[in-house]
């Protein structure tokens, strides 16, 4: 087995030619696989740029012609303006050519068009302390009713000031809070088959409620913490529970910091609220996307190398700490647990439609004001249907 | 200086001023008065690695045909200016009618994104400038009473908060002022409060970042002062020496008139600068709280998927705009004076 496995990897690289350039985010996981699929870059020139400010370079990159980059690492939520944009080329001719190795589960298609070949999972979802919660007799929260009792209790007892922690900054971060509880609320964003927003309703009271009560049991600077600067906090022990993302996990678990709270923290699936039975998480993919605005040489090279690494059973076998991979061999490993329940207990995908991000935006601003308690949670819903009507009027959606 | 001289001395600055500022200014005007097409979308089946579902994407051979015809966009007009999320002409009227208090009216039109924006930038400069001025003179009239020997160090010292990059000196306010750092938990303790926090109260936070703001901007004020006070002549002063003036008096009737001109300069710079706050904003991540025009502009521009270049045009074009208005007296006056002299 293991070695069929090494055969297979190599036996599958077309040693391409031409120019290679990668723009990734920048985690563990994208990091290997970048490395791995320049492996395979044969004789041709490989570059790669990793930012976390990819989403800033990514449309003015990929719209000069020729595109800067040859391809983008792309999720859910970006792939959208490229496609708004029309800026990656469909890859179907590619596929059938060199995508021997990829599974018909990792292509996103559109429209019956190949997209993005996706290679990896992504969600938020509770950590917790299992020492805390077994002293105080607190079974493994499953609802965020459950989370704020258990948060309520830890408080109580003395032992922790503010028990729970999400990231919660003001823009984007916050927004995604509400997305996932909306969604957990069985809330759709927009009326059907329209760009009109639907958020201004008992779902979007209930879901601003919620977020509230879970920020009063946070940190009380929790408007500027992001992902890093909770992962901090729970790191230095004054967090019981948190939502975060699953690739995190990782840098969570490794051998850094101190071992006891390492050791105590636990995974588990994302929780549900309000009594609906879809978890309020977002399922996220990652995945490569070819520019349009590059020669097709290049596009041919760059997917022979990108494939390559989305087909490569060696590469999920050393790195599966890292990430769920949706690559063929994957076997999941306990770091893997959040992402694997939410998929089970049907969680949505974050929602690909083209004005998504406008309303998105809309949320990070606007809901701020209701969490401070200055003004009620109709108001704020108002301000946030009224904020993304202008911004979708002016790029005409409405 | 001949008129000649002075058109050829003057004139590589002036085309670098068209060429780089002239024209984006323009170009960002022209960019304001228009809109995205209208967007063609068409329902599609995605598939992805959680399942199918029917959803919508932009028709790109439709769009592709409008944007050829007019690449700039769909003219708006004054559109983008009075939209809810600029001036919001039409939503204050509705206020007015609806609310029954002054206050509440105030109230609603502060919670608009732009007027939001407008009373932070504005409270900023209002409370920052005279500030900056006077701590800049008190500081530079201090240093300038002085040893000689030690004045050298000190004046480096005074200067570091502008020499420090600002995103710097933010950042590093913003990590002690946190709940869990120096000053943050020194507060918590002192005040015996564990849920105080200067990040997540709106009016403490406007508080931090204008102390900010005075400790970074008054060494600028400084510098020009002191230089300002080595100009002043020694005959008179000496002369109110002699006459029995105290040192408020001599600095009121002798040093305050000698470097007033120089004190509009810096009140001038000083403000065009605070109504351009920008960085403190992102560096005490304070987007929750403190919102000034620069900063609507910024996040137009990056926080979101779709680049709004309408938006961040008018309120390039409104800012531009702001500062000309604040600026207006102090130039008026400057003005008048620059006649009189003649």
């Amino acid at each position: 087995m293991l070695f069929g496995t090494t055969a297979y990897a190599d036996g599958h690289c077309s040693k391409p030619s031409g120019s290679i350039n990668i723009l990734a985010n920048d985690f563990p996981a994208l990091r290997t696989f970048v490395e791995t699929a320049k492996g395979c870059k044969g004789s041709a020139d490989f570059k790669v740029t990793h930012s976390s400010e990819h989403n800033k370079i990514a449309v003015p990159a990929l719209t000069a012609n020729p595109s800067e980059f040859s391809a983008r690492i792309a999720a859910n939520s970006s792939i959208v303006p490229l496609m708004n944009q029309d800026l990656i080329r469909p890859m179907d001719d590619l596929v059938k050519k060199y995508g021997k190795g990829i599974q018909d589960s990792q292509l996103i298609t559109i429209d019956g068009k190949v997209m993005a070949v996706a290679f990896m999972a992504n969600t938020q979802h509770l950590y917790y302390r299992e020492d805390v919660l077994k002293e105080l007799g607190i079974p493994v929260p499953k609802t965020y009713e459950e989370v704020v009792a258990a948060s309520e209790k830890i408080r109580a007892s003395g032992k922790m000031q503010h028990p729970y922690a999400a990231a919660y900054k003001a823009g984007w971060n916050l927004a995604e809070e509400f997305v996932n509880m909306f969604i957990g609320h069985g809330g759709e964003f927009f009326k059907a088959g329209t760009a009109e927003p639907n958020i201004n309703n008992a779902k979007g009271v209930a879901t601003l409620n919620m977020l509230k009560k879970l920020a009063s049991l946070s940190n009380p600077d929790y408007l500027t913490h992001d992902s890093e600067a909770i992962k901090v906090e729970w790191e230095s022990g004054k967090v019981a529970l948190m939502t975060l993302w699953a690739s995190r996990s990782g840098t969570l678990l490794d051998d850094e910091g101190d071992a006891k709270i390492t050791a105590a923290t636990k995974l588990t699936g994302p929780a549900t609220v309000g009594g609906g039975n879809i978890p309020a998480a977002t399922l996220w993919w990652d995945g490569f996307t070819l520019a349009k605005n590059r020669s097709d040489s290049d596009a041919e090279a760059t997917f022979i190398a990108l494939a390559h690494a989305a087909s490569n059973k060696k590469m999920v076998a050393d790195a599966a700490d890292q990430a769920v991979w949706l690559v063929e061999g994957f076997v999941p490993g306990p770091k893997s647990i959040g992402v694997i329940e939410a998929v089970k207990m049907g969680a949505k995908p974050y929602p690909m439609l083209p004005q998504m991000g406008l309303m998105h935006g809309a949320l990070g601003s606007e809901i701020v004001e209701f969490l401070q308690g200055k003004e009620s949670a109709e108001q704020a819903l108002k301000d946030v249907e009224a904020a993304y009507i202008s911004k979708a009027k002016e790029q005409g959606f409405l | 200086m001949p008129n000649k001289t002075f058109f050829w001395f003057f004139l590589p600055t002036g085309l670098a001023m068209i060429l780089f500022i002239g024209l984006p200014i323009i170009s960002t005007g022209i960019q304001s008065f228009y809109a995205q097409h209208d967007q063609v979308v068409k329902e599609v089946k995605k598939c992805d690695p959680f399942g199918c579902t029917v959803s919508i994407v932009v028709d790109q051979e439709a769009t592709s045909i409008l944007r050829d015809e007019k690449p700039l966009g769909k003219f708006n007009g004054f559109g983008t200016y009075i939209d809810r999320n600029h001036l919001a002409i039409e939503q204050i009227s509705d206020f007015w009618k609806e609310t029954d208090s002054f206050g509440e009216f105030i109230n609603q039109v502060t919670n608009l994104p732009f007027y939001k924006a407008l009373l932070f930038t504005l409270t900023y400069c209002l409370f920052v400038t005279p500030n900056v001025l006077l701590l800049g003179f008190i500081i530079a009239l201090s240093l300038n009473a002085i040893s000689r020997k030690i004045r050298g160090p000190l004046i480096f010292g005074t200067i570091l908060p502008m020499i420090v990059t600002p995103l710097v000196g933010s950042l590093v306010l913003f990590w002690m002022i946190d709940a869990e750092g120096i000053i943050g938990a020194n507060l918590q303790l002192m005040m015996e409060d564990p849920y105080l926090s200067l990040k997540s109260s709106r009016t403490l936070t406007w508080i931090t970042i204008i102390i900010y703001g005075i400790w970074h901007h008054s060494p600028f004020a400084f510098v020009v002062f002191y230089a300002a006070l080595q100009t002043v002549p020694q005959e008179p002063v000496e002369a109110a020496i002699i006459d029995g003036a105290s040192r408020y008096q001599r600095i009121r009737h002798i040093v305050l008139p000698h470097i007033y001109p120089v004190v509009t300069f810096v009140a001038l710079i000083s403000l065009m600068d605070n109504f351009r706050v920008f960085e403190p904003i992102i560096g005490f991540s304070a987007e929750g709280s403190a919102q000034s025009l620069s900063w609507l502009i910024y996040d137009n521009l990056v926080n979101e998927e779709v680049i709004l270049f309408g938006s961040a045009a008018a309120t390039s074009m409104m800012t531009i705009i702001g500062i000309a208005i604040l600026l207006a007296p102090v130039l008026i006056r400057t003005w008048k004076e620059f006649r009189t002299a003649r």
